[in-house]
């Protein structure tokens, strides 16, 4: 092309900074905080995990492009990386490298390359990814080590306190006296308690969600809804009935909420595009969480939660339109 | 008198840099070239139909087409010399189309044309002679819309406005002619915002100014505290508030219905530099036939506000800018969200031209388009509430009916989510395409109904 | 055990059988009646739902076949005669021979022959790029090369030569169902008589620009000297702000006005070589429209 002739297009004849990459890469910084949280606690075994994800996630779908799909390959936007991060996150720091590269092959391979790649898929990718390993292989991915560092009784050894509750529970136990075993509201905030290497430190979560707000990568719509409306409904299932209800701010600080609402229910393809479609979205993913904690055979609903609510996504965008300028009120 | 509170538009809009490289450029006036090509579509509506010929000598300032219908508007000669012929010419559309070319002898202007420097404060005019001298002076909105202002001017039976708003926003990065121009003839703009006022039959009038041209703020609210009903309405930055109905929205408060016109919510809108064409038109009985331009660009030697004659070819404001820079790859006329890149420099600066703006090469290619990842960041820009991701594949799908549903005709083509989308996707491009189809199919069903 | 077993099958026979009965009844009552002959012609048609005949899809067609009273105005392109004679056996009406037809695409504007101005970028759409300025090359009348015509054939019968940046018709494959016709912003592509042999004339030129102006940016356009049709015996050619057409239900493919035309605008294809012109402005002109005659790809391989 010759490059004295003038380049004639529409306008906009200006483009922002922001670009697909840059968002992904804004993704992984805002879970860097939880993940150094984990490295304190677990120690090697949280540096392992996430490389090995990482890595096996972006060579699959550098795989599946070249030889399966023929495409060009786009592993340079970075969504292969998030979906790795996300994965190892969720997973327990002492599982083994194997499981962690099978999660990572069914992410990308059946939960985002069968559908088309990037900006297809219907379903969360690295929760996919999860959730396949927690079906199938329930006792690796619910064996949890105990965080380094900090002297807890041995009664909550190897057990969320999640699951110990649900086990309690089970048991007729009342769960306010289960609750005097579990770690203080305050230890499980900064992330000492056990669980999956990214859902520990509700406040390292805190940190990447204020991150990710003040780089405008995500809205508060959907993470807010969320929290808010498992802490009413736990609240009011609390003030019901003390004696088999943990109090909302349990519920809050436990299990993966934190992680799920802020990472994983704010995925960009999986959730609503309208403001208001983003509320329904997250009090439904709210309330699915707490049925499914309290009432379910799982002591942990919110991956499935946000899976099953992000099957109703294309109806909330076919039904839930953004407020139209000009639109006005028909009054007969 | 200043209203200290700032306000904006409350959906969507975006900060792209400002770039305002010739704010503090004084309006330079330019001689008329050697050759003008004046086109007979200048304005929206229907063509105006030419009264000179061929061989015709003409004197500044006289009428050389005739607006046809209601919706258009008169053209005259910004030059004194002889119509050499009237042919097609490419004109800032992209296409050929009929135009007047005068050869330029002298600077002879109309007798009856006031040149004077003084300023004509008296207003002597009734309502229908202000109007009927706007139609004769073949004015039209000159923010860009061109929408011939006698029109607006006339507010339908029916219908009443109670406000008059002045838009002083450019909100276009780059441009700063309307800026220079409150700057410079305030005085003239407060006997203009009169006059329109008097037409309109409203008392108040606000005129609306972003908040990063604060000393043209300054200077107009200490104009306007002696002028009764006119006030200055401090906005704060946001694209696309030079939009009407946006700017209507961030003064007011109220919301045109989708599909609606300013006036059914009382307010008519006009651009600083219709309103002081307004102006010389009824008190100095000159018609429109020059106006400010900005010629602009980061890599231009001087960056001007320019006063041009109609019908002057891109290329001399280019030589009186300092030359075209070496890295030019493309030359906008207007501002860079919404302006026209043009292929070729002989093209003339119409009524509607704002500026022209050079881009070097390596910023006037597109990045490549990757797929959408749902981000909906072009939603939360969109200032009418439309949905973009979605109005680009029904569009780039030929799925009319449904575009039509989603609202496609709705968009105002500020180019907000093209500008946004981290995917580079051109999204723009493809809505347009739907607007001009779900237009013509609107037209087609009025048609056979 | 053997109780609980009992029970299930009951109890499924039951809901199966009940479920039965309300569709049977819900069928009869939401049934809509349609005239047989409906299936019977759609079943002749070619089910291409290219939309050729000017109705969405085969089966609209066959309604309105069936619908109309004669079958005059109703013609489906691609089954041709053939098929319309079948549709007109079932439903015992009268069928007029429509000529078979060919597109052709009348724009010879190639890299070579039409230099590039400017540079366009933007999405790969005629229709946009048609709607924003007069393209790439300063022709506002000529191809704009992005090759919507292409992506609106059903057939495969057109590609885009990349050497000429043109669209290329595969005669072989064309059904005449005006598709592309429909899809170019510059009604550039024409549907014409298909002669013997796919042979053809045509003017393939659209510019009505003045001869000079045209000539400025494209050295194949009809300038519009009125030539051939001084030339044409047989009343064929007209001509429009500078533009020729051949008409092609009167013209005898006699080949008199490609030889006048001094821009070679005018195509002859499909023709065995002429035998006579021993000057060298003949011999010029017939490498160029050999070349050009690229323009239709008419290769037996793909018969």
């Amino acid at each position: 092309m010759d490059k004295k002739l003038l380049t004639v297009s529409l306008s906009p004849h200006l483009h922002g900074k922001e670009t697909t990459s840059k968002l992904m890469t804004g993704v992984v910084v805002a879970l860097i905080p939880a993940w150094l949280v984990s490295v304190y606690f677990f120690g090697w075994d949280a540096v392992i995990v996430p490389v090995v994800s990482i890595g096996s996630s972006v060579l699959f779908e550098f795989l599946i492009q070249k030889y399966l799909l023929g495409k060009k390959s786009s592993i340079q936007d970075g969504s292969a990386i998030v979906t790795g991060f996300l994965l190892a996150m969720t997973l327990p720091s002492n599982i083994s490298p194997w499981l962690v590269i099978l999660g990572a092959l069914v992410a990308i391979g059946v939960g985002k390359m069968s559908f088309g790649g990037l900006g297809n898929n219907p379903f969360n990718p690295a929760l996919v990814g999860r959730v396949f390993l927690f079906i199938s292989f329930p006792v690796q991915l619910t064996r949890y080590p105990n965080p380094n560092h900090i002297i807890i009784s041995d009664a909550v050894s190897g057990a969320t306190p999640l699951g110990l509750l649900k086990e309690g529970m089970r048991n007729g136990e009342a769960v306010s006296g289960l609750l005097d075993q579990v770690p203080s509201h305050m230890q499980m905030f900064i992330g000492a308690m056990s669980g999956s290497m990214g859902e520990i430190a509700a406040a390292a979560i805190l940190l990447g969600f204020i991150y990710l707000l003040v780089k405008k990568i995500i809205t508060w719509h959907i993470p807010v809804t969320i929290l808010t409306t498992v802490f009413l409904f736990a609240g009011i299932l609390w003030l019901a009935n003390p004696r088999n209800n943990a109090d909302p701010l349990f519920h809050l600080l436990t299990g993966g909420l934190m992680l799920g609402s802020v990472f994983m229910a704010t995925d960009y393809v999986t959730s609503p595009m309208s403001k208001k479609g983003m509320i329904y979205y997250g009090i439904g993913i709210g309330l699915i969480t707490v049925i499914i904690r309290r009432y379910g055979a799982y002591p942990e609903g919110v991956q499935f939660a946000i899976l099953i609510m992000n099957a109703f996504v294309p109806i909330i965008n076919m039904y839930i339109k953004p407020k139209r300028f000009g639109e006005v009120k028909k009054n007969g | 008198m200043q209203n200290t509170k700032y306000r904006t538009f409350p959906r969507g809009g975006i900060h792209p840099p400002e770039w305002k490289l010739s704010a503090g450029e004084p309006i330079k006036e330019i001689s008329a070239p050697a050759r003008v090509i004046i086109p007979l579509t200048q304005h929206l509506g229907a063509p105006a139909v030419p009264v000179v010929e061929r061989g015709t000598a003409v004197v500044t300032g006289q009428l050389l087409a005739q607006g046809q219908g209601f919706v258009s508007a008169n053209i005259h000669t910004p030059v004194s010399g002889k119509v050499i012929k009237i042919d097609a010419a490419i004109d800032a559309s992209g296409y050929k189309r009929t135009a007047i070319i005068i050869d330029v002898d002298g600077d002879e202007w109309d007798s009856t044309i006031d040149r004077s420097p003084s300023l004509n404060k008296n207003i002597r005019d009734s309502r229908e002679e202000i109007i009927r001298k706007v139609q004769d002076a073949g004015i039209v909105g000159m923010g860009g819309a061109t929408f011939p202002t006698h029109v607006k001017l006339r507010v339908p039976k029916g219908k009443k406005a109670d406000m008059l708003i002045i838009n002083g926003v450019e909100c276009e990065p780059f441009l700063t002619a309307d800026h220079r121009l409150m700057l410079e003839k305030g005085n003239e703009l407060m006997i203009g915002v009169r006059l329109i006022m008097k037409a309109l039959e409203v008392k108040n009038a606000v005129i609306g100014i972003e908040e990063n041209k604060d000393d043209a703020i300054e200077y107009l609210s200490g104009l306007a505290e002696k002028q009764p009903g006119i006030s200055v309405q401090t906005l704060k930055v946001k694209y696309p508030q030079g939009g009407e109905k946006q700017l209507i929205k961030a003064v007011t408060g109220r919301e045109v219905p989708g599909g609606g016109l300013p006036v059914d919510v009382g307010v008519v809108v006009h651009n600083v530099g219709t309103t002081f064409a307004v102006y010389e038109a009824v008190q100095k009985n000159k018609p429109l036939i020059e106006r400010i331009v900005t010629v602009t660009g980061r890599s231009l030697s001087t960056p001007s506000n320019f006063l041009v004659r109609i019908g002057t070819p891109v290329s001399k404001l280019i030589d009186a800018a300092g030359g075209l820079p070496e890295d030019t790859g493309k030359v906008v006329l207007g501002g860079p969200m919404m302006g026209k890149a043009i292929n070729n420099l002989d093209i003339p600066v119409t009524k509607g031209t704002s500026g022209v703006l050079f881009l070097p090469a390596d910023e006037s290619h597109r990045e490549k388009a990757d797929p959408c990842i749902r981000c909906s960041k072009c939603i939360s820009v969109c200032p009418m509430g439309l949905e973009p991701y979605l109005l680009m594949p029904l569009a780039e799908y030929k799925l009319w009916d449904k575009a039509e549903k989603e609202k496609v005709m709705d968009c105002i083509e500020c180019g907000s989510c093209s500008y946004t989308c981290p995917a580079h996707r051109p999204l723009l491009d493809y809505i347009r395409l739907g607007k001009m189809q779900v237009g013509q199919l609107i037209r087609k069903r009025k048609q056979t109904v | 055990m053997s109780q609980v077993v009992l029970y299930t099958i009951i109890t499924l026979s039951t809901v199966g059988v009940v479920s039965a009965i309300i569709l049977y009844f819900t069928a009869q009552k939401f049934k809509v009646y349609e005239d047989p002959r409906i299936d019977q012609v759609d079943e002749a048609l070619p089910h291409a739902n290219c939309g050729g005949c000017g109705f969405p899809g085969c089966r609209s067609f066959a309604e309105a076949c069936v619908k109309a009273e004669t079958l005059d105005d109703l013609f489906c392109p691609v089954g041709g005669n053939e098929t319309m004679a079948g549709v007109a056996h079932i439903l015992g009406k009268e069928v007029v021979e429509a000529e078979p037809r060919v597109a052709v695409v009348r724009c010879q504007g190639s890299f070579e022959y039409r230099p590039r101005t400017n540079h366009y970028e933007g999405v790969s759409s005629c229709a946009v790029e048609h709607s924003l300025y007069t393209g790439d090359t300063d022709c506002p009348y000529g191809c704009l090369g992005q090759g919507d015509c292409v992506e609106a054939c059903a057939f495969d019968a057109m590609y885009m030569d990349e050497e000429t940046g043109l669209p290329v018709i595969i005669d072989a494959k064309c059904v005449a169902c005006g598709a592309c016709v429909e899809a170019c912003p510059r009604d550039i592509i024409e549907l014409r008589k298909r002669n013997k042999k796919d042979r053809k004339i045509f003017v393939s030129c659209v510019n009505h620009d003045k001869g000079g102006i045209a000539k400025q940016y494209c050295s194949v356009a009809c300038i519009g000297c009125t030539k051939c049709v001084k030339e044409c015996r047989y009343d064929a050619i007209s001509m429009d702000t500078y533009l020729a057409f051949i008409d092609s239900d009167k013209c005898v493919l006699c080949r008199k006005c490609v030889t006048v035309c001094p821009t070679v605008s005018i195509l002859e294809i499909n023709f065995p070589p002429r035998r006579i012109k021993t000057e060298a402005v003949a011999a010029e002109k017939t490498s160029l429209t050999r070349e050009s005659g690229k323009i239709s790809d008419n290769s037996d391989s793909l018969k």
